[in-house]
């Protein structure tokens, strides 16, 4: 894929390789085929791994020339040793995982900065869909609620309240529905959100 | 997936040098067994080396002319339009030094007496046989290796590539294997070289003389290594309780299909193997130890590796769970390696490696894919 058609379908991918430099060690976690660090060692000369579950995305990662590790993130990042990557990336896979709590803390373990996206459950659409009574599907969710894998949805305003409750430091924050950024209202007029934090003092 | 490669042929290295082994003990010459698949290109960047496992040889895939139905071990693996492409790449497959399939070994005659090595053949190790196997790819023109691949003890072997040779081999595929054996699994080794050592005709390991072999110590080895290469499922999918009678018979014969399909790959393996053999094998597995000399820290170890890694594990493998697997990974990350893991969903146990899943194929595939584009670049 190419590196504009990669950015049609994730418009996270550009917000977070702004904030990525050149030559930095990554670690994308759920990295799914590896189209991101594709992404950023093309664009960012980035050193990678990824980590992800599936079968066949550890194929696709390979065929795409991605270095990726089989894992389950619920099982912890164990096998990385601490402060062993510049950033620790989670993008659009927060909501599905499990033991979210503990696993932002390991991305902090193990890298000197984290970096999520996930969709906002918060986003205007969700919440007018709530009203009318059913749970949202849209191309941030595009999920049925009995064959989402997403079992921790949140807005923005909850995801910084868990942040300030683990004591880590949001760096900065860019909103973003389809590819343009939001400035204004961002947890109601946003769909989905990429973060950059770290360890806070 | 793809042929066969066809009618192939064995070939023999003689090698002329001495070969000092790490024990101190040095063999004067020696003849290492081989088979060739594919073509070489011109320049040299397509060679694979596949590395066996305890009982394996040089007789990786197609088959002979006069024994068609003598088929390699690994030809789901290799072969035209397979993921390790006899089409694309030129590959080697070798019996080990200490062998019993051709290659000098235990029961190959040592030319200082005119009679079998037998317990005089020195104990080998797998940086012993890299050394050699380095020999056979410089007699073969090759410098360095596509990629060097190798399950269970092959796997260690092409760790050891890696490091001895950083060099001389691009990438290393290592599965279902570890860095180092653990206490159980040496235990296991220990045990089956006791049903050999231990059986009145293994002789001291000279029985060539006596006229015998040592067929119930190594029917014996075998079957206890049989049970752990199968997992608990897959034992029970394939024997149960089943019964070969239609009752209990209340004594000690042959009674449940599982019995009598373990002496059934006793018998068979004691017929063809070599006892000496068997017992260098299990050694080399023991003693195989990366950081022996560095305080274990295999960190350290592999702190001169150059290569490329892909490592395959298989869930339901116990005799080298997927944790041995990962104790390969993790020193990789930290010397900055490339390294791919793949932890395939098998219910084979330590031989699905063996076995044609088709996730494992696809992973072998993609990453052999992309090596042999290397090659062409």
């Amino acid at each position: 894929m190419s590196a504009n058609a990669m950015l049609a379908t994730r418009p996270d991918f550009a917000a977070i390789a702004a904030w990525i430099p050149q030559g930095a060690s990554v670690l994308d976690l759920g990295c799914g085929d590896g189209s991101l660090l594709q992404y950023l060692k093309s664009e960012r000369a980035v050193r990678g791994y990824g980590v992800e579950i599936s079968d066949a995305g550890i194929v696709a990662c390979i065929q795409n020339g991605v270095n990726v590790i089989q894992n389950d993130l619920d099982s912890g990042l164990s096998d990385f040793e601490s402060n062993s990557f510049d950033y620790v990336i989670l993008s659009q896979t927060l909501q599905a995982t499990r033991h979210t709590e503990p696993l932002i803390q390991e991305m902090l373990r193990v890298g000197r900065e984290g970096i999520v996206s996930f969709p906002n459950f918060g986003y205007w659409k969700n919440r007018r869909d709530v009203l009318f009574g059913n749970m949202p599907v849209s191309k941030e969710l595009p999920y049925q609620w009995y064959d989402t894998p997403n079992v921790h949805l949140c807005t923005f305003h909850d995801f910084e309240d868990l942040c300030a409750v683990l004591k880590v430091q949001i760096l900065e924050r860019r909103v973003m529905t389809g590819d343009s950024e939001i400035k204004a209202l961002p947890n109601l007029l946003g769909s989905m959100a990429a973060y950059r934090f770290q360890r806070g003092l | 997936m793809g042929s066969s490669v066809g009618i192939v042929s064995a070939q023999c290295a003689q090698f002329d040098s001495p070969l000092l082994f790490k024990s101190g003990a040095v063999l004067p010459r020696y003849e290492l067994m081989y088979e060739t698949y594919g073509t070489l290109n011109a320049a040299r960047s397509n060679a694979i080396l596949i590395c066996h496992a305890l009982s394996g040889h040089h007789h990786v895939a197609g088959y002979y002319a006069k024994e068609p139905e003598n088929i390699g071990w690994w030809d789901n693996m290799v072969g035209p339009g397979k993921p390790i492409d006899t089409d694309k790449f030129f590959v080697v497959g070798l019996n080990n030094l200490g062998g019993c399939h051709g290659s000098t070994g235990p029961g190959s005659n040592d030319p200082a007496t005119g009679k079998p090595y037998g317990s005089s053949f020195p104990v080998i190790t797998v940086e012993d046989w890299v050394e050699s196997q380095a020999r056979l790819a410089d007699l073969l023109g090759i410098r360095q290796f596509a990629a060097v691949v190798g399950g269970s003890l092959g796997g260690m072997q092409a760790l050891q590539w890696s490091l001895a040779y950083p060099d001389r081999v691009r990438h290393v595929l290592a599965i279902a294997s570890a860095p180092r054996l653990t206490a159980q699994n040496i235990a296991f080794n220990d045990v089956a070289r006791n049903a050999i050592l231990t059986d009145p005709d293994f002789h001291g390991g000279d029985f060539y003389a006596h006229g015998v072999v040592p067929t119930r110590g190594l029917r014996l080895a075998r079957m206890l290594g049989h049970i752990t290469y199968l997992s608990d499922n897959a034992m029970a999918d394939k024997f149960g309780r089943e019964l070969r009678t239609e009752k209990f018979n209340y004594g000690f014969d042959v009674e449940f299909e599982i019995e009598s399909y373990l002496r059934y790959q006793g018998d068979k393996f004691a017929a063809y193997f070599d006892a000496n053999t068997y017992l260098l094998m299990t050694k080399a597995l023991d003693y195989f130890d990366p950081a022996y000399d560095l305080n274990g820290d295999l960190n350290k170890a592999f702190a001169a590796a150059r290569a490329n890694y892909l490592v395959v594990s298989f869930t339901t493998d116990w005799r080298f769970s997927p944790e041995r697997s990962r104790e390969i990974v993790r020193p990789l990350l930290h010397n900055h390696r490339n390294v791919s893991y793949a932890e395939i969903t098998s219910a084979h146990g330590h031989d699905s490696f063996l076995m044609p899943d088709e996730h494992y194929l696809g992973v072998m595939n993609a990453y052999l894919d992309k090596v042999h584009r290397e090659c062409v670049a």
